[in-house]
């Protein structure tokens, strides 16, 4: 018991670590805001794309969410981080986050959204085109708030998996909270590092799972 | 005349809510017993107390001699003896309606595979569906939704049926059918236990109509007596109500 | 402008070369090709553990009592807030020091096991309770006892309702294999990697990246399917 509290939760280690744990959940938080807008910026742009009623477009759209759907992340991402320098382009750490999960993100968050807009009854557009509005105006003001509430659980769903997925900036370096407790682990030989990275992202995390669980739970039983 | 259901005393609380405020209920063998009064009067209630799908707070229940609150009763077997049918029907959805009906007869029953779809072809035959067998719930009317649920019942050979509110949800065409079934059921001698307000089938089949309100039995008697010449005026003032429909 | 067409097709060469080069690829198809057998064998361990052991919990929730029931949901909130790479680098590096080693491919199989069974969990949950309770009222009046009402009537429903949500999260978690790239497992990831850095040349990166998409298109849009099937009805 006793060698369990000094090799997990010794209050020495914990101490020292510190610093670089707190800058860690400050990049982990910093990444989340630059790859979060991101992903939703990209999937609002496939999902408003995915209206349209022409092939040629909704045929290599479902192409790029199947193909970001299949790919594991991580793999993108070491992909840009060692293979793009071969190209003579080095992006660093940071910036292959923000390339590799604005692709992938694109291809989820635009699957939710554009099942947000499907879910939304034509007639509204109808109603607010009547009424004088542009087509873009109607999307805008009607149909988009409309599906973002309709399809709320499955955004929020998202978003946690994606701020947990920054943690794969650890891999190429990104010192986000992951890679700061990895770093103190290995210059101490102990593990409670680790396990701190592991109660911040639960104590910074939990209340949004509590949050979809009861949202999920609802959703479900509202299909009868 | 010996008598199947004996209910003494019976009392529900919902947390606050006072539901049933002792009720006795005793029904002989091949009565048909009709329960009317307002929603929330507690009369389904007592229904579902009957075969303990809702658990009383106190008072006694037996039906077919087995006592059905004492905690040695294995309340499974005893509920094989007490058809039941909803006012939803809830028909298995993901069964045709041949499985709804032998679902019970194999697993509580212990029937074979052969002689339990025998049993419930018959079943589907006694409610007039034996060529709807192999469709499924949604492909099926209301009206045949209902008489597979009845069917579901009567194959375990029930030894006394509950209806709640039976035609409720059915549109006015479709009702006609289900009563038809009822009324057959009856006239085999099957002893029933209906809440419903279809007072024209209460008239011509019921033995004795209870009318319930908030908790109490407040008034039975013979059907023509309850309807015509009621001595309580919180009866007369509700079948006037029914009247107007 | 014919100059600039030369240097446009020698540059192309020169992308092909680096990004496709056939002899690399061919040197190092091989250990791809090793590293895609273990990715599969750990991939359908852990669907198989994963929501096994989901469906498992959520039956148990099922009985309600409580104490138990509180466990549950904290294990399952809990997986579900821990980023996966957190928990398998928790038990690879951290574990040692509690007396057990286990391998990159235990730690992965383990963590990624743990946290399907918590999403699936949920989800069959979700499937349960959204059963209307008429449906167990029916088969109660009938003498079905509580499991067999569980068994025939209500999980026969919930399943259908769970099926795509189950499939979408099974394949995102499933991805996560290549997590193991991290504490040393020769999965794709981890074989094209050190072949990168052998060949001093990205093509087994591609080649990793073909084999990942060779495996999960096909479920992808076998997901997409199930999908459209299974949309939910009513």
């Amino acid at each position: 018991m006793e060698e369990i509290v000094a090799n997990f939760f010794n209050a020495e280690i914990a101490t020292a670590a510190l610093p670089l744990v707190a800058s860690g959940i400050l990049n982990t938080i910093l990444l989340s805001l630059m790859v979060i807008p991101l992903g939703l910026a990209a999937g609002l742009v496939l999902a408003v794309l995915a209206q349209s009623k022409n092939p040629l477009v909704r045929w290599p759209l479902m192409a790029w969410v199947d193909f970001f759907r299949a790919f594991p992340p991580l793999v993108l991402l070491v992909l840009l981080f060692a293979g793009l320098p071969f190209m003579g382009l080095e992006l660093g750490g940071f910036a292959c986050v923000a390339v590799a999960f604005m692709l992938n993100n694109s291809a989820y968050y635009g699957e939710v959204l554009r099942a947000g807009i499907d879910s939304v009854p034509n007639g509204q557009i109808e109603a607010a085109r009547s009424t004088g509005l542009s087509s873009t105006q109607a999307m805008t003001y009607v149909v988009l708030p409309q599906a973002v509430r309709n399809v709320l659980p499955d955004l929020l769903s998202n978003t946690l998996e994606v701020v947990k997925l920054t943690s794969l900036g650890s891999v190429v370096a990104v010192p986000e909270l992951l890679f700061a407790a990895r770093q103190a682990q290995s210059t101490t030989f102990n593990a409670t590092p680790i396990v701190m990275a592991a109660v911040i992202y639960y104590a910074m995390l939990w209340p949004l799972v509590r949050l979809l669980s009861r949202l999920e739970n609802r959703a479900l039983a509202g299909r009868h | 005349m010996t008598k199947i259901v004996k209910a003494h005393a019976i009392h529900k609380h919902f947390g606050a809510l006072h539901v049933l405020k002792g009720v006795d209920l005793e029904v002989a063998e091949k009565e048909l017993v009709f329960v009317i009064g307002p929603s929330g009067s507690g009369k389904s209630t007592l229904l579902r107390c009957l075969n303990r799908l809702e658990q009383p707070t106190s008072g006694s229940i037996e039906v077919a001699g087995i006592d059905m609150l004492s905690p040695k009763t294995d309340i499974n077997h005893a509920r094989q003896h007490i058809g039941m049918v909803f006012q939803s029907f809830n028909l298995y959805p993901h069964m045709t309606a041949l499985a709804n009906v032998m679902l019970a007869l194999r697993k509580v029953a212990g029937k074979g595979k052969a002689e339990a779809e025998t049993l419930a072809r018959a079943a589907l035959e006694r409610v007039g569906l034996a060529d709807r067998g192999h469709h499924r719930p949604a492909e099926l009317s209301g009206g045949q939704q209902q008489r597979v649920a009845i069917a579901r019942a009567i194959a375990l050979e029930p030894k006394v049926m509950l209806f709640d509110e039976p035609t409720s949800a059915l549109d006015p065409e479709l009702v006609g059918s289900v009563l038809e079934v009822m009324r057959g059921l009856r006239e085999s001698g099957m002893t029933m236990i209906v809440v419903s307000h279809e007072m024209s089938f209460a008239r011509a089949a019921a033995d004795r109509v209870i009318f319930m309100d908030q908790g109490l039995i407040v008034e039975q008697g013979p059907p023509a007596a309850i309807f015509e010449q009621p001595t309580h005026e919180r009866t007369r003032s509700f079948i006037g109500q029914i009247r107007q429909h | 402008m014919h100059s600039g067409a030369v240097l446009a097709v020698a540059g192309w060469n020169k992308f092909v070369e680096t990004f496709f080069n056939a002899q690399v690829m061919a040197k190092y198809l091989p250990d791809i090709l090793y590293g895609t057998l273990v990715t599969v064998e750990l991939a359908v361990l852990i669907v198989i553990a994963g929501i096994g052991f989901g469906l498992v919990l959520a039956l148990v929730r099922a009985l309600a009592i409580r104490p138990l029931n509180w466990l549950i949901v904290f294990v399952v909130d809990l997986l579900r807030a821990l980023p996966p790479l957190v928990i398998i680098v928790l038990l690879y590096f951290g574990l040692p020091s509690a007396g057990w080693s286990p391998s990159g491919f235990m730690s992965t199989w383990l963590s990624l096991t743990l946290v399907l069974m918590a999403f699936s969990e949920e989800i069959f949950w979700a499937g349960i309770t959204s059963v209307h309770k008429g449906q167990w009222e029916a088969a109660r009046s009938t003498g079905l006892s509580f499991g067999q009402t569980l068994i025939h009537v209500v999980l026969p429903q919930a399943l259908r309702l769970t099926i795509a949500p189950l499939t979408n999260r099974t394949i995102a978690i499933t991805k996560g294999t290549a997590l193991g790239t991290v504490v040393a497992l020769h999965e794709i990831l981890g074989m094209a990697s050190s072949a990168v850095s052998n060949s001093y040349n990205p093509s087994p990166l591609i080649l990793g990246a073909a084999a990942y998409l060779v495996l999960f298109i096909p479920v992808v849009v076998v997901a997409r399917r199930i999908e459209t099937k299974f949309a939910w009805k009513k």
